[in-house]
């Protein structure tokens, strides 16, 4: 081991400022949902009545979001990894402009797409007030996540030697599905389900646009309470996004080591 | 065969109908409405002929371009520097880089308040100190702070991933070759990471452009196109007008995110 240089000092204090910039303000935001005024400092004393006044206002809001996650996971499971098998199986023009497609939602602002639903389905008043037209916008919005995190995985395992193997043995399509396909991709399900929770929880772009007073998700809860309230209820209500949101987070980042990059798109596609 | 065609067909159909349905369709509708308004299809020009959404569209362009350059310089320092050493508390470090990695544009901009808003971190420093309060959070520097913020994390994954598969033996070959430090940076390192910058910017662009919940928290009072849309649709009820600036925005980071990953995707085939 050669000794460090100045130069990695150097480095090192940089990336340090950087890792400040980024958690330095969580942490403050936290501390400050916990003390009584935080104008004054901590010196006031630590309370929770915040955080209190934050479930009885908003407990709502975190119901809708959580249910809103996992309704919006089992559709990007029941919709995307059929989707992704068969972009795996058939790797043609079609198939690679319907994955060019599905990524749209991502590039395209949120913004838009949520006025393209309001215009094409706001008419139809029962659709436009309930969580479902929210669900529609978050499935559009983290379904590419889904596929491609699945994909990724179908790509890199020999899919095609496994099902073989299976059907020589006389295994049917379903068997083969449900029995080979699905287990040998579990990692990328696990990592496309884990990405599709964060996302929903914390998508706002377009939530903004779709939800109804009385549809508010937590983000659109949150935009109101910076908007309107003392930093302190801001701060206590972040301080509960962060619980919600934190475990997840780590969960990826655990299954994400020994990290491989995921291929944007497959290799194999340069002539 | 036949019979594996129709399954397949069978499989893609729920993810297709969907899909046409509440994206393809509702985009189509969009692009008629923006046409639908008063001065019809020339909506789509209002862009560039009306001087306030040409205002918004170069600020919007502007602060999108210093948002990539500065998160490339940031996550190109700092992820080239943790893929190279090992040290005690480096995968703290990762992790912590990392974190905001979903946080919604709204918590970002409430984070840039924390730092430099009112009663911020920023302010309260440099009240001690010089005893004048510095707040920037509701300007275009906040929003600029607040998009870097957004786009440090996930630039430095993808910067990280590319460093690791960087040759070591080319950088040796450089410097047994008498390359000062600058010129292995210059003509080795940047070189063999221009794919993550080309991917990883594309995709700060792309975000800054079309961020909305960063500039919605910071006030209502910065004029970058989503929240010019925003106005419109909401306060003005001028829908026409909304769509069309809408598609544009959308065209325009879509665009920007296809040339990026061909240009990537040119590079990867040069290399190999």
């Amino acid at each position: 081991m050669k000794t460090r240089g100045a130069s990695f000092f150097l480095q090192l204090a940089f990336t340090l400022i950087v890792c400040a910039f980024l958690i330095v303000p969580v942490l403050l935001s936290m501390l400050a949902g916990l003390t009584e005024n935080y104008l004054v400092g901590i010196g006031s004393g630590l309370t929770l009545k915040w955080v209190a006044n934050v479930w009885d206002n908003y407990r709502d809001t975190m119901f809708l979001s959580l249910g809103l996650a996992v309704a919006c996971l089992a559709c990007t499971l029941v919709i995307g990894v059929p989707a992704a098998y068969v972009l795996a199986k058939r790797q043609n023009m079609f198939t690679r402009a319907v994955e060019e497609l599905l990524v749209m939602p991502v590039a395209v602002p949120g913004l838009a797409t949520a006025l393209a639903l309001i215009v094409t389905y706001g008419a139809l008043r029962g659709f436009r007030t309930s969580w479902t037209f929210i669900l529609v916008g978050h499935v559009l919005f983290t379904l590419p996540f889904m596929v491609r995190s699945v994909l990724a995985v179908m790509s890199a395992i020999d899919l095609k030697t496994l099902e073989e193997g299976a059907a020589s043995l006389g295994a049917g399509f379903r068997q083969r599905f449900f029995h080979i396909v699905l287990p040998n991709c579990r990692s990328g399900i696990v990592a496309g389900s884990l990405m599709v929770l964060t996302l929903s929880v914390g998508e706002f772009n377009m939530t903004w646009l779709l939800h109804t007073p009385l549809n508010k998700t937590l983000p659109v809860g949150l935009a109101d309470a910076y908007a309107s309230l003392r930093l302190e209820i801001g701060s206590a209500y972040t301080l509960v996004f962060f619980i919600m949101i934190v475990p997840l987070l780590l969960a990826m980042q655990a299954i994400a080591t020994p990290r491989k990059p995921r291929p944007v798109r497959r290799e194999d596609e340069t002539p | 065969m036949r019979r594996d065609t129709s399954l397949l067909f069978l499989l893609m159909l729920p993810a297709a109908a969907f899909f046409t349905a509440f994206f393809l369709l509702p985009v189509v509708h969009l692009a008629l409405v923006g046409a639908s308004g008063k001065d019809g299809a020339a909506a789509y020009s209002a862009i560039v002929t009306d001087a306030n959404y040409l205002r918004a569209l170069i600020a919007t362009l502007g602060i999108s371009a210093a948002t990539t350059f500065l998160t490339l310089v940031i996550s190109g320092f700092a992820g080239v520097f943790l893929q190279r050493n090992v040290f005690p508390g480096r995968s703290a470090l990762v992790a912590m880089l990392t974190l905001p990695l979903a946080f919604p544009g709204v918590v970002v901009g409430f984070m840039v308040i924390i730092l430099a808003g009112r009663q911020g971190l920023i302010g309260t420093i440099s009240q001690a100190l010089t005893g004048e309060k510095v707040v920037f959070a509701y300007s275009m520097a906040g929003l600029l702070m607040g998009y870097v913020y957004f786009s440090i994390p996930r630039t430095i994954l993808t910067v990280m991933a590319t460093a690791e598969k960087l040759d070591p033996k080319l950088e040796e070959a450089a410097r047994s070759l008498g390359a000062s430090t600058l010129r292995v940076v210059l003509d080795v390192i940047l070189p063999g990471l221009k794919p993550a910058f080309i991917s990883a910017g594309a995709i700060c662009f792309a975000t800054a452009m079309g961020a909305f919940g960063t500039a919605f928290t910071l006030a209502t009072r910065i004029d970058v196109l989503p929240m010019v849309i925003y106005t419109e649709f909401t306060l003005q009820a001028n829908i026409a007008v909304a769509a069309a600036l809408s598609l544009v925005l959308g065209l325009v980071t879509w665009a920007a995110l296809a040339v990026a990953r061909t240009a990537a995707g040119s590079t990867v085939a040069a290399a190999g």
